[in-house]
């Protein structure tokens, strides 16, 4: 019940996503790949490339996906981009849902920090876990404390290991490691 | 002299530094607090004092190597953690485990459970400025802490659990012993309630003291004893039902009040639950192996990322693991109950006198290990 619920919710996400710019984006590309290709009939280069779109899109239909919470331990997959964060938190506090933890994942080879929240509900059992991936380099995304206060420390511990911003945040100060440390010891190339 | 004279009545505040070692904060908490007079205007926990990496720690050893770790965060609910981490491992690499262990796990993780109440029960009243009841407390938690060193080899840090089964069977004795700990400590709790439950001075110390709302609980994800005393009936044990508890009938002990009593009753009625889950799981203990029959020698879990959440005695403690399908963890996070249950600390005790919001403190149950990792 909850979960299909909360999987609508966040699907709507998604749609605006889809909806704004990715249609009209579409044929831009295909008038792009028209152009360059001059000598081809244009005809048959456009039917190429919307049939490329078609093979991408079943490999990975944006949405939150369900898990087999058996295998997994948790129901409901949620990748987003950084900016889209917010917006799912909003929905997920909404329905009442509570933050269990917030921490990162060091994807060095993709040259990706990944920042993953768990979400747990107090009167049905639902397991949403959102997602979204930074440029190593520059990592950051809006903070969710305003919404959840408990994400204040999560934050800020994620902040000590990861050295992700979370922009807006009140009071990024290191909080388990020492006030004056500079490194983060859950990068993959830390070195002690 | 003119400049302090002239200062205006409202600011003046003054800060005071509690801790980090302070034995109200049982362990290496600092907490600084912005007081005007007695009363408290800020207060800001400082953590990090015990802080030592555990999460990386879990990255660069084998996941068995690891289980020795599990033991020395939460040292007063060791097997709770134990249980969680083989429980996330197993999920992870499916290893499947005979039923015998999942009960030799419960009644084990219950007999922990009680004896990490027991010591609450007697620090929480020792900080009240009730000095007795901790005497008697630890003389009742020595009794599971024989019984437990007889079946796991230790005393405080367990590694008991072993992935796909426990580490060794339990002898007879220990199933006596346990149904003679239980008849000694049901002939005690009447003496704590009519000793200490129902003294005067500890009512008034703890009643409307420090209450915690609905809405603070889940802002903060906060679980465990300071969730259910807040009218929350959330226990992962009913409602992510994990090894054998879908088995037993137990209630979880639930309060509307929200203050520290509260949370001593769900606390105090906690033991007697686990009592009778203990009780059940003796009952029905069955025979048969207490490992797995192949458990695998070297264990690499898929590719992927899993989640397993147990009812540790302080709240929901949480392992999410992330496998590249090597024989190490890519990524171990440790979700630990205390730490999101002392983030809300800030914001309840503004305003309270400072003794108040030491029992306020108390009430939470902190053990710093736990939350500095």
């Amino acid at each position: 019940m909850l979960l299909e619920k909360i999987k609508e919710a966040l699907s709507s996400l998604y749609e605006e996503i889809q909806a704004a710019p990715e249609t009209p984006a579409a044929p831009e590309a295909e008038v792009k790949a028209a152009e360059e290709a001059a000598p081809e009939p244009q005809a048959a280069e456009g039917e190429t490339v919307q049939e490329e779109v078609k093979d991408e899109e079943p490999s990975a239909p944006p949405g939150p996906k369900e898990t087999d919470y058996k295998t997994k331990g948790y129901h409901l997959d949620v990748e987003l981009e950084p900016g889209k964060v917010g917006a799912a938190v909003e929905i997920l506090n909404r329905e009442n849902f509570f933050l269990e933890a917030i921490t990162g994942v060091d994807w060095i080879e993709a040259q990706q920090l990944e920042v993953v929240y768990d979400f747990n509900n107090f009167t049905e059992l639902c397991r949403v876990v959102v997602r979204a991936r930074l440029d190593r380099s520059n990592p950051e995304i809006p903070t969710i404390s305003h919404i959840y206060q408990g994400a204040n420390w999560h934050e800020r511990e994620t902040h000590d290991f990861f050295g992700i911003v979370f922009t807006g945040h009140p009071n990024l100060e290191p909080l388990l490691l020492p006030e004056d440390a500079d490194f983060h010891p859950l990068l993959k190339d830390f070195k002690a | 002299m003119n400049g302090l004279l002239q200062q205006d009545v409202n600011q003046e505040t003054f800060t005071l530094n509690l801790g980090p070692q302070h034995p109200a904060t049982h362990g290496v908490l600092r907490v600084k607090l912005v007081m005007d007079g007695e009363y408290i205007v800020e207060a800001e926990p400082v953590l990090g004092y015990i802080h030592r990496m555990h999460e990386k720690m879990g990255e660069n050893r084998t996941w068995a190597q690891f289980l020795p770790n599990c033991g020395r965060m939460d040292y007063l609910g060791a097997l709770s953690y134990n249980h969680g981490y083989v429980a996330a491992v197993e999920r992870a690499a499916g290893i499947e485990v005979p039923e015998r262990a999942e009960y030799l796990r419960v009644i084990t993780v219950e007999l922990n459970r009680i004896s990490s109440h027991l010591l609450w029960f007697g620090a929480f009243v020792l900080d009240l400025g009730g000095f007795t009841p901790l005497l008697y407390a630890f003389d009742d938690r020595e009794q599971i802490l024989d019984l437990l060193e007889a079946v796991t080899g230790s005393r405080l840090t367990y590694c008991y659990f072993r992935f796909g089964g426990v580490y060794n069977d339990v002898e007879d004795s220990f199933i006596s012993g346990t149904r003679a700990f239980i008849k000694r400590l049901r002939e005690r709790l009447p003496m704590y309630d009519a000793l200490v439950t129902k003294n005067i001075i500890l009512i008034k110390r703890l009643q409307d003291i420090g209450p915690i709302s609905k809405d603070m609980v889940r802002r903060y994800g906060a679980t465990g004893p300071v969730a259910r005393g807040s009218g929350i009936p959330f226990d992962v044990r009913k409602h992510e039902p994990y090894s054998v508890y879908s088995e037993f009938d137990f209630d979880i002990p639930v309060y509307q009040e929200g203050d520290s009593m509260a949370r001593y009753m769900v606390r105090m009625d906690e033991m007697v639950q686990s009592m009778r889950i203990i009780e059940q799981a003796l009952d029905k203990l069955p025979d048969g192996p207490v490992m797995a029959k192949k458990p695998p020698k070297i264990v690499k879990p898929e590719k992927g990322d899993y989640y397993h959440a147990v009812e540790a005695a302080r709240g929901s403690f949480g392992v999410r693991i992330v496998s590249d399908g090597t024989n190490q963890a890519y990524r171990l996070k440790l979700r630990s109950p205390t730490f999101s249950n002392l983030s809300l600390f800030g914001e309840a005790c503004r305003g309270m006198l400072l003794p108040d919001a030491l029992a306020l403190m108390g009430s939470l149950d902190l053990v710093i290990p736990e939350i500095d990792r």
